[in-house]
């Protein structure tokens, strides 16, 4: 009768096992290093192009739209303290990771289910490599580490985007724009802004490997699998980020 | 089976090196692969796997080293049973077997040397200093005489060329036992003969035992009655003696023939004698 659950269940234990295994490789040798440092480069500084520009039209137009609303109470000269909360706390890990997520989780999947179709999956496991641990496992640790470095990139941007527009439009003060931006932000602030594309690391790295070892019946079945990746880590951030946002509403308190 | 034996065996009656014991492979979609299939690979013989596409050759092979798993009977491989061994286990087994794969599977982000050396830097039975790695991955290309090929990417190369890379890689670590998918598949018959002949060689040179899955009838004769001869570099007929080849007809996943060269050319049934062609023109390369 649940037999239509067979299919979702099943992917979902998958899923599991192979983040398993990839967490448990970390340990365990061999440690593939060059394929970290390789994949920190290709995946981490290769997407810095596309966050730069995220980064600073984000942080641009929510200054347009914020200066605009505190216009009205003549408050104008907050703008950087809105920016940089709205930034730091949320904006910048969430549109970093969805821009990663883009450009990562689906050229990962690509890649694997490439690999998986033709056969070299199999062959690199006929030749005395784990798969998980020679593909999964490093690209895993390259984006982990990656991500919150180019949250941290995503959010300055953000801020000089936002000051340019707030120059140009409000006439806003550089030291009083900078000073609010800095004020604005807590500890809490800064734990959460970096702890969450740390989590969403792991979601883009694993969604894409997962799909991409899936990846059957030739091209199409690649096609498939970059698609389904994409999709499917972009919407796991936006839900994962709602629920980290109440935990740390209701433990932070603010 | 083994009334004939073969010169290059000379360790016969030989060790099991493979042995299915009533394996079934059914996959989650209920496909049954493979069905109940017994069998026994000796030291020093040759399979020659017939079957049309979707019988099962491919997940036999697969099923062998592991990369696929037996849901009934158990499978054998240098006679320890790997049917529920753990993947970290079963790498040392692996090691000491080389398989040519269907499409060469090449890695396409590695050069040819790198390729090649792959099993030198990853088996750890295998694993050799820097030093040493150069001239075996050196000897394993000139085997297959693409020497000159070492920096190329495999994209650079043709279809052929690859596939005589790919079974470059499969001997450099000199296994005992090879398996080799579809080595003619999608090739013209110039080339198909050439990875023939480099398979026999193969054979003739470090007397290995090997699983030759194929759907050419051609490629089974020219291994059972040629030999490859070292000094003129050609292959001649084995003359009497012959070679010990041993045919397997699969259907369906199931084995429908087990036997020696005549026996299959006379059996009647009419799936079996639409894979035996009795290729008249064929001869040494």
């Amino acid at each position: 009768m649940f037999d239509f659950l067979k299919g979702p269940i099943l992917a979902i234990q998958d899923f599991y096992l192979l983040t398993g295994r990839a967490l448990r490789n970390v340990t365990r040798k061999p440690h593939y290093l060059d394929d970290i440092k390789l994949q920190m480069d290709s995946l981490g500084v290769g997407s810095m192009p596309i966050v730069l520009l995220t980064g600073f039209f984000s942080g641009a137009v929510m200054a347009l739209q914020m200066g605009r609303a505190l216009q009205q109470y003549g408050q104008t000269g907050r703008t950087g303290t809105v920016v940089s909360i709205i930034l730091v706390r949320e904006l910048g890990p969430v549109l970093t990771s969805l821009m990663v997520a883009g450009r990562n989780a689906s050229g990962i999947a690509s890649e694997l289910g490439s690999m998986k179709v033709t056969e070299q999956i199999d062959a690199m496991r006929a030749l005395g490599t784990d798969p998980v641990q020679k593909l999964v496992t490093p690209r895993m640790i390259a984006i982990a580490i990656m991500l919150p470095c180019l949250t941290v990139i995503d959010d300055a941007v953000g801020m000089l985007g936002g000051w340019i527009i707030g120059k140009l439009i409000y006439d806003l003060d550089w030291a009083q724009y900078w000073s609010q931006c800095w004020r604005a932000l807590l500890w809490s602030d800064v734990v959460q802004g970096l702890l969450k594309p740390f989590v969403y690391s792991f979601v883009i790295s694993l969604i894409g490997c997962f799909y991409g070892l899936r990846a059957s019946g030739g091209t199409q079945g690649v096609g498939k699998a970059t698609t389904q990746a994409m999709v499917a880590a972009s919407v796991a951030i936006l839900v994962l980020n709602l629920f980290m946002g109440l935990i740390f509403v209701k433990y932070s308190g603010n | 089976m083994s009334e004939a034996s073969s010169p290059s065996a000379s360790q016969s009656p030989g060790q099991s090196l493979l042995r299915f014991e009533g394996v079934s492979v059914v996959f989650d979609d209920d496909t049954r692969a493979l069905d109940k299939l017994s069998f026994d690979v000796k030291e020093g013989e040759t399979r020659i796997i017939l079957g049309a596409a979707g019988s099962g050759k491919t997940v036999l092979l697969k099923t062998a080293m592991g990369l696929n798993r037996a849901s009934e009977g158990r499978v054998f491989l240098f006679g320890e049973d790997v049917t529920r061994k753990p993947e970290q286990e079963l790498f040392a087994l692996r090691a000491r077997l080389g398989m040519l794969f269907q499409d060469s599977a090449l890695f396409d982000s590695m050069t040819i040397a790198q390729n090649v050396a792959y099993p030198l830097l990853n088996q750890t039975a295998n694993r050799m200093p820097r030093d040493r790695m150069e001239p075996a991955v050196r000897d394993s290309l000139r085997f297959v005489e693409l020497e000159h090929t070492l920096d190329k990417y495999p994209s650079e190369l043709s279809g052929g060329m690859r596939r005589r890379v790919a079974i470059a890689r499969a001997v450099v670590t000199k296994p005992p036992l090879l398996l080799y998918d579809s080595p003619t598949a999608g090739l013209d018959p110039i080339t198909a003969h050439t990875i023939m002949a480099l398979i026999i060689k193969e054979r003739d040179v470090d007397n290995t035992t090997a699983l030759v899955v194929t759907h050419r009838y051609q490629d089974g004769n020219l291994v059972t009655n040629f030999r490859y001869n070292p000094e003129s570099g050609r292959l001649d007929p084995a003359g009497d003696s012959g070679t010990n080849t041993i045919y397997m007809v699969l259907r369906e996943g199931r084995l429908v023939f087990e036997g020696k060269q005549q026996a299959l050319e006379a059996c009647t049934d009419p799936y079996i004698s639409k894979f035996v062609k009795r290729p008249e023109k064929e001869s040494a390369a």
